[in-house]
């Protein structure tokens, strides 16, 4: 079996800043920015050499929102639902998001292309309401300009 | 060291989040393209947030006389026009330009201490930074001051924390310093999250060395030697801009071993949030930045006599941070001239939802709401009367237009029943229901609460069924009492600060606008007709021409009739999205009480 991709992030994490307690929350970020989840097998590995138990490397999975054991899908979409973009009928947003997609909010879609979640403030108040598909944000969304930007993701 | 550019054109754009999300990032690929073909000798500079975030994407333009245009809105195509009528005939393309008086008007109330560089600078060069005298307050406080007159200096100044809670952080500091032990801590709190707050993540992306200064200043003063950013994940390009900008320090010999020659050693790590509110609480982050769940532990201890890893540690937010280089270098007594007895300084606030100037903005403190939302912010987008203002997130609440003339000081917010809170200012006008604020807020906290206080985990969840029966038009009678009841017992059993003020905005909305609530349980009635069990969409047959646009849009299929006869809206089928509304020429769609329209 050829070494994950996620193994040679965590090796480096841990030879930079040693075996420590401290590194787990950023491991297990980079093992998610890597995988788009946390599999099992990461959990073991750190479980190993952190010598953290398991069930506490699962409580900090399932105790932050940006962590998950669950696949997720190559463009993870994350609308704002926070007031200002609520304010701006952010849910008309969703609607056609759920529409053009088939899934609803927390679901992957089965080809593995999407995964939509509707979060907390983004922090582009100004630009209400707003999106972030992985690293990329886009504001002002209105349902035509919506459409546009899946429409190019799916091209 | 960049040389002074006192000849030639200088063109700016803006390039922090706001700027982005707009298509800044095309228009500066675009501007970059031709100028370089054109070889005008006109300097092209990346920069953070100005500030009018409603205007982006903005770029100014720099005339060799130092006159300043912002243009606002641009796009690739528009750069041309600008480029060659202004820097090539010297005539402003008026109708693009942003206009003096609104500029004027903008800047006049305000006075920029953190957001000094914001917009200015290039915040991904370490030059820039040194070019208005930055990293000089370090230089500073570390040659010619001791810890001990740095916190007095600090304490001096009156500055309070700007994450919400407001503790003088001379007088933090100093427990800190008080604290014996080898190793402290110095944490810098960056995990903004309140909704509509946007404050931190602007000066992350605009001046990132601003607040490592500050830091460095923090950990010189009470003696720590390992600093940590903990900032939310959900920031990447602050995130990239702070890496850049340690890395830059580091090398320059600002951060490391025996800074400046001096003996104090600072080295600062970034450690990233995964997406849970509560670690903005400051025993929740600590957690969190060992590798545990972000649970709030029981204080005291307080974080100055035992934080991370039982150490002595201080958090101080971002904001805080970034006032810091600016009152070592220009005095404690210059500081304390703006603001008013008790809140010194000033504060920067993110002005958002119904408002024209949406953006951020640093004003004294002292000011009054009025002036802030109508002077500066513009008054309502929508042209609508204001009916309030929420301040201070979901630990925060809501304040009636009758009360715009509070002054913006920690006590008068907190007698209002809000606070002064982190700095995001959501403007609301007629459309918006207050209940549907308070359920909007609660329904944030029940999600975001750790679970470990049962009042909190559970009566914030009773709370929000109570606030979802009234907007679902089954409120009963007793519900405002009981609402109120639970309130404050969450308030008394909670455990930290998430907790504690939960119920604000469900408290401040019972104080100000209690009949709404009870004309949502007695008469089943939203006014601002937001509430989508209360109210109903229908067509008024004598404007519907029947042209079909409303059946076309509508996503359920609720809209029928035939061509260029008064359609019809089937109201079981209808989610009240109001896109029929929106999409409508002749004004024919109506939205009323589900009884008056039945």
């Amino acid at each position: 079996m050829s070494a994950a991709p996620w193994k040679a992030k965590v090796d480096d994490i841990i030879t930079q800043q040693g075996r420590v307690k401290e590194v787990l929350l950023p491991c297990l970020g980079a093992i998610q920015e890597v995988s788009g989840y946390i599999p099992q097998p990461a959990i073991s590995y750190l479980q190993e050499c952190l010598d953290v138990p398991s069930v506490d490397i699962y409580g900090v999975i399932t105790f932050y929102g940006m962590l998950t054991t669950k696949q997720q899908g190559k463009y993870v979409i994350r609308l704002c639902n926070s007031l200002p973009c609520h304010l701006n009928k952010s849910e008309n947003i969703l609607r056609v998001v759920e529409r053009k997609l088939g899934i609803k909010a927390g679901e992957t879609s089965p080809d593995g292309k999407f995964t939509l979640e509707t979060v907390a403030c983004l922090g582009l108040c100004d630009k209400a309401p707003a999106m972030m598909i992985n690293d990329k944000s886009y504001g002002n969304l209105t349902e035509a300009t919506t459409q546009e930007i899946l429409a190019e993701l799916n091209g | 060291m960049s040389s002074p550019r006192d000849e030639g054109w200088l063109i700016r754009v803006g390039l922090a989040s706001c700027g982005i999300a707009a298509g800044a990032k095309e228009v500066y690929n675009a501007l970059s393209a031709r100028l370089g073909d054109k070889g005008l000798g006109v300097t092209l500079k990346k920069t953070g947030c100005i500030g009018m975030c409603y205007n982006e994407p903005l770029i100014e333009v720099v005339s060799p006389r130092k006159e300043r245009t912002f243009y606002k809105q641009v796009t690739p195509d528009k750069i041309n026009r600008i480029i060659s009528e202004h820097l090539i005939q010297g005539k402003l393309v008026t109708e693009w330009a942003v206009p003096d008086e609104e500029i004027n008007r903008l800047l006049a109330k305000q006075q920029r201490i953190v957001l000094r560089n914001c917009g200015i600078i290039d915040p991904e060069s370490i030059d820039d930074y040194l070019a208005v005298d930055g990293y000089k307050a370090l230089k500073k406080a570390l040659s010619t001051m001791s810890p001990d007159e740095v916190i007095g200096e600090v304490t001096k100044s009156g500055l309070r924390g700007r994450g919400g809670a407001g503790f003088p952080t001379g007088v933090k500091w100093g427990f800190a310093r008080k604290s014996s032990g080898e190793l402290k801590y110095l944490i810098c709190n960056a995990d903004e999250g309140d909704p509509g707050a946007f404050m931190d993540r602007s000066v992350l992306e605009s001046d990132p060395h601003s607040v490592i200064e500050g830091m460095l200043i923090a950990g010189y003063a009470i003696g720590a030697s390992q600093g940590y950013i903990y900032v939310r994940a959900e920031y990447p390009l602050a995130i990239n801009r702070l890496e850049l900008a340690l890395a830059d320090a580091k090398k320059a010999g600002f951060i490391g071993e025996t800074i400046l020659d001096s003996n104090f050693s600072f080295d600062i790590k970034i450690r990233q949030g995964a997406g849970a509110f509560v670690c903005g609480e400051e025993t929740a982050l600590l957690m969190s930045l060992e590798g545990r769940r972000g649970m709030p532990r029981v204080r005291p201890p307080f974080p100055a006599q035992s934080g991370l890893w039982g150490k002595p540690t201080n958090i101080n937010n971002v904001e805080t941070l970034a006032n810091i280089a600016w009152i070592i270098l220009h005095g404690a007594s210059v500081y304390s001239k703006y603001g008013t007895e008790k809140s010194r300084g000033t504060k920067v606030f993110a002005l958002a939802g119904k408002i024209v100037h949406g953006g951020l903005i640093e004003v004294p403190m002292g000011i009054t709401l009025r002036e802030i939302v109508f002077d500066i912010g513009g008054g309502t987008s929508s042209g609508l009367e204001l009916k309030a203002i929420q301040i201070g997130g979901p630990s925060g609440g809501i304040i009636p237009a009758s009360l715009m003339d509070t002054p913006v000081d920690y006590d008068s917010l907190t007698q209002t029943g809000a606070i002064m809170g982190s700095g995001g200012l959501i403007v609301m006008d007629e459309t918006s229901c207050m209940i549907d604020i308070a359920r909007f807020f609660l329904n944030f906290i029940q999600k975001e609460s750790c679970g470990k206080c049962p009042f909190c985990r559970i009566g914030t969840r009773r709370m929000l069924e109570i606030l979802e029966r009234i907007t679902e038009g089954n409120g009963k009678k007793g519900d405002i009492e009981l609402l109120a009841e639970l309130a404050q017992n969450v308030k008394r059993a909670s455990l930290c600060g998430l907790g504690q003020t939960a119920p604000n905005p469900v408290l401040t909305t019972i104080r100000y606008f209690r009949n709404e609530y009870e004309e949502h349980i007695y008469q089943k009635k939203c006014r601002a007709k937001k509430c989508h069990a209360l109210i109903n969409y229908t067509i008024i047959p004598e404007k519907c021409t029947g042209c079909g646009v409303c059946a076309k849009y509508c996503p359920v299929e609720a809209i029928s009739g035939e061509k260029k006869q008064p359609h019809l809206i089937d109201s079981n089928r209808c989610i009240r999205c109001g896109l029929c509304m929106k999409v409508c020429r002749f004004d024919a769609v109506s939205v009323g009480s589900r009884e008056e329209n039945a």
